[in-house]
């Protein structure tokens, strides 16, 4: 009875493994009926979104409660797709902890952000199109989530790149919205391009772009041997060269200093935009890429050592949390802050994976994706409610107007700054701060993300004073929002708490999933040596943060017109803080720049140097038209004309024997018929 | 002088007699009867070269004979038809005046 049971389970298993394929492709398909849909079909268009991504929840809800059930098990499936000579390219998808816990976050949130978008987008006249091009971004993120081969992986990369393109520039006439699409759409390309290079370069060494392929994938031991025991120079072996390159694309995505200029610009896209893409699955996809490809990463590192490609990925994460904190202080747009505050927690995450593998990463990963989501759609509440405002000076006091909204964005915020105990971001950033400690390369990356864990508790609690605390300082008053908005941030915010539990050192049910292994409750886990005083550390930073924010602002945040608090400190400082510490203006200056004087160099050459020859080849070929005219005209037409006068004299000579009298034709027929006879007889004689 | 050399001699006779019509009537009507004239010494013909040729007791003279008297009947009343529509047209049956199709 048993043993059916499991072979019930295990044949399920399987035949969800196979079709797994479905997950991206429904929301996909969903977008390409919406996008020949008439724009009017306003219901019918968001209730094919919202269906398309409930079937791939439940189908991914589906495959994680499989997934939970036979631990350290993984279904990965490939099959040709062309072949070309001797080389066979093969796609798949895989299904395993890492994709299953994945698979169902993105599409659950992604969910959630759909329906919040229906309040939100209410009365935009292209909720069609919106609708449309968030079902294939859903699509094509599930798409690399479930990838069991680069190619795929890196084909649904770029959808999703280029509907993060449409959807930023969703309100295209905006200008501002415009050149933000821009700029996301060419900075992750740089990084685009390295990862395109290391998956050819993987693909040249390996000769086949297939992950797990049953002991014969491109990252499986076999092949890491083989990358390993080869040197790319500079001291690097194949190996981590690849994963240096892949992880160029991922910091792409994923915002990672210095690719991080588009993120913050991309607030110009709608605020669930900003949800979907800056919170929970695009920028986490980068992230997910080097959690994917992390044996090739680790590849060669001896016990508790480290990698070159994971060193490196350490400390680009440590210092881009670092600076993008940094930044968010000293903004006051209430999303400019909290994507500030994403490219910082993706460099959390980065840190993590570079110093403790997989599971310190993604569990970042996924308590971030909750809270931030729910911070994100908060603030297009609070956008919503304050009629499109966005400047947190011009906020204040909205606690008792927005309660709702105010509860969950609290709860967001204490779970972004790690609130202990209670809050899910304070285990997940433990977690890194834990693994941080005991790294064995270099102890400054440790200060370095409690020093940003300082930051975040701060800059967090100025914006929550700005915008919830003290007297109203804008225009119109505010409302709250409908429960379409309310009620999505209600349950982010019961997830933002809740999902602590799942990763604590009592229950690390969450790393021990992802590392394929089974764990029980045991408040020994907390026994560990040093932890408590870690705790107690990150405790101390948090409470730091939050209360030197609430004495700065507190209940008295300024108004527009006056000075930051900070401001009348170091009013120099501020003014580096504010413009971003010149990022953006650096990229002016020099790579720009250089395109711009690269386009006049073009642009001169063409007109001068390509131009002329252009033009040279044009008259040489203007002379020899004239050459064939003066033939033509002369020798050929001559001939032709005096050919066909000939063939007239001809056929008037010829028209004479035509009389039209048939008498005289049969008088010619009968001479003839004689003359033949004669001409008969006459031979027959002879 | 054979059997089949008279019949020739009168096939002879009446072909250039139909000839002699064909070419010298102003009439279509009488063109087309000499016509008919040769056309039957042609019939003339076959049957005597069949009647005296080595295989008499096989029907294909004939045959021949039967098939051209078809033809020629058709030929006529195709003739016919076009000069009552010529007549239609032009009021006239004189083949003299019938010359536009000079080239």
């Amino acid at each position: 009875m048993q043993d059916q049971a499991q072979l019930a389970a295990a044949l399920t298993g399987a035949a969800i493994g196979e079709t797994l394929i479905l997950v991206p492709m429904v929301p996909m398909l969903a977008a390409g009926a919406i996008a020949v849909m008439k724009r009017e079909r306003r219901k019918t268009a968001a209730t094919l979104a919202i269906g398309s991504l409930s079937f791939s929840f439940l189908y991914s809800l589906i495959a994680f409660v499989l997934a939970v059930g036979h631990p350290g098990t993984s279904i990965a499936t490939y099959s040709k797709w062309f072949e070309v000579g001797r080389t066979t390219i093969d796609l798949g998808w895989i299904l395993d902890p890492l994709s299953a816990v994945m698979m169902l976050m993105v599409s659950f949130v992604g969910l959630l952000i759909f329906i919040y978008s229906i309040g939100y987008m209410k009365h935009d006249e292209n909720y069609t199109r919106f609708f449309c091009f968030l079902s294939l971004f859903a699509g094509a993120m599930l798409g690399v989530v479930i990838s069991n081969s680069l190619l795929l992986l890196f084909m649904c990369w770029e959808i999703v790149g280029l509907t993060s393109y449409l959807l930023i520039g969703f309100w295209y006439k905006k200008p501002a919205a415009a050149a933000a699409a821009k700029k996301a759409f060419l900075t992750t390309r740089v990084g685009d391009v390295f990862l395109l290079l290391g998956i050819v370069w993987l693909f040249a060494q390996t000769g086949t772009l297939v992950l797990y392929k049953g002991g014969g994938g491109a990252i499986e031991p076999t092949a890491l041997a083989g990358l390993l025991s080869q040197h790319a120079g500079l001291g690097l072996s194949v190996a981590s060269a690849i994963g240096l390159l892949i992880f160029a694309g991922a910091a792409g995505k994923s915002g990672q200093f210095p690719l991080h200029v588009w993120l913050p610009d991309a607030m110009e896209g709608p605020t669930p935009v900003s949800a979907l893409i800056h919170a929970a699955t695009m920028v986490a996809a980068g992230v997910y890429l080097v959690a994917r490809v992390y044996p090739l990463m680790a590849a060669g590192a001896l016990a508790g050592g480290t990698t070159t490609a994971l060193t490196v990925i350490t400390w680009v994460g440590a210092f881009t949390a670092v600076f993008a904190a940094l930044i968010a202080v000293a903004q006051n747009d209430i999303k400019r802050i909290l994507a500030y505050s994403t490219v910082s927690q993706l460099g959390y995450m980065m840190a993590g994976l570079g110093l403790g593998g997989v599971a310190v990463g993604m569990f970042h990963l996924i308590t971030h994706a909750f809270f931030k989501a729910l911070l994100f759609m908060g603030a297009g509440s609070v956008i919503h409610g304050c009629h499109d405002e966005q400047d947190i000076r011009r906020m204040g006091g909205l606690w008792s107007k927005m309660r709702w909204t105010f509860a969950t964005y609290a709860i967001g915020m204490l779970a972004l700054c790690g609130f202990p105990l209670f809050f899910s971001g304070f285990w997940s950033k433990d977690g890194i701060l834990e693994a941080a400690q005991h790294w064995n390369v270099a102890k400054t990356p440790f200060y370095m993300l409690v020093f940003g864990a300082l930051l975040t508790a701060f800059y967090m609690t100025r914006q929550v004073s700005y915008v919830f605390f003290g007297k109203w300082r804008g225009d119109q008053s505010a409302h709250e929002s409908p429960k379409v908005m309310t009620v999505p941030l209600a349950i982010l915010a019961f997830f933002a708490v809740a999902l602590g539990a799942i990763g604590t050192p009592a229950w690390p049910w969450f790393h021990a999933f992802l590392d394929g292994r089974t764990t029980t409750f045991d408040p020994h886990g907390f026994a560990e040596p040093g932890l408590f005083a870690l705790m107690g550390l990150s405790t101390l930073v948090v409470f730091a943060g939050l209360g030197l924010g609430w004495k700065l602002y507190g209940n008295h945040s300024p108004s527009p017109e006056q000075p930051d608090r900070l401001e009348q400190f170091a009013p120099r400082v501020w003014g580096w803080l504010r413009d971003r510490l010149y990022v953006d203006e650096i990229y002016a200056a020099t790579v720009i720049a250089f395109y711009g004087w690269w386009a006049r160099v073009s642009d001169w050459l063409d007109r001068r140097v390509w131009g002329g020859v252009v033009a040279g080849v044009a008259g040489f070929f203007g002379l020899w038209a004239q050459l064939n005219r003066f033939l033509d005209t002369n020798v050929v037409d001559g001939s032709f004309d005096k050919g066909c006068e000939e063939l007239n004299v001809g056929g008037g000579l010829l028209a004479r024997v035509q009389t039209g009298r048939v008498q005289t034709y049969l008088r010619i027929l009968a001479l003839s018929v004689v003359a033949l006879a004669v001409l008969l007889i006459w031979s027959s004689r002879a | 002088m054979t059997p089949l050399a008279g019949y020739l001699l009168v096939a002879a006779l009446l072909f250039s007699i139909g000839l002699a019509g064909a070419l010298t009537r102003r009439n279509a009507i009488l063109v087309l009867i000499g016509i008919e004239l040769m056309l039957n010494a042609a019939n003339l013909n076959l049957i005597a070269f069949w009647r005296y040729g080595p295989h008499p007791e096989a029907l294909t003279g004939m045959m021949f004979a039967i098939f051209s008297i078809a033809v020629a009947a058709a030929e006529a009343a195709v003739g016919l038809g076009l000069v009552i529509q010529i007549h239609r047209h032009a009021k006239t049956t004189d083949l003299d005046q019938m010359n536009r199709m000079k080239g």
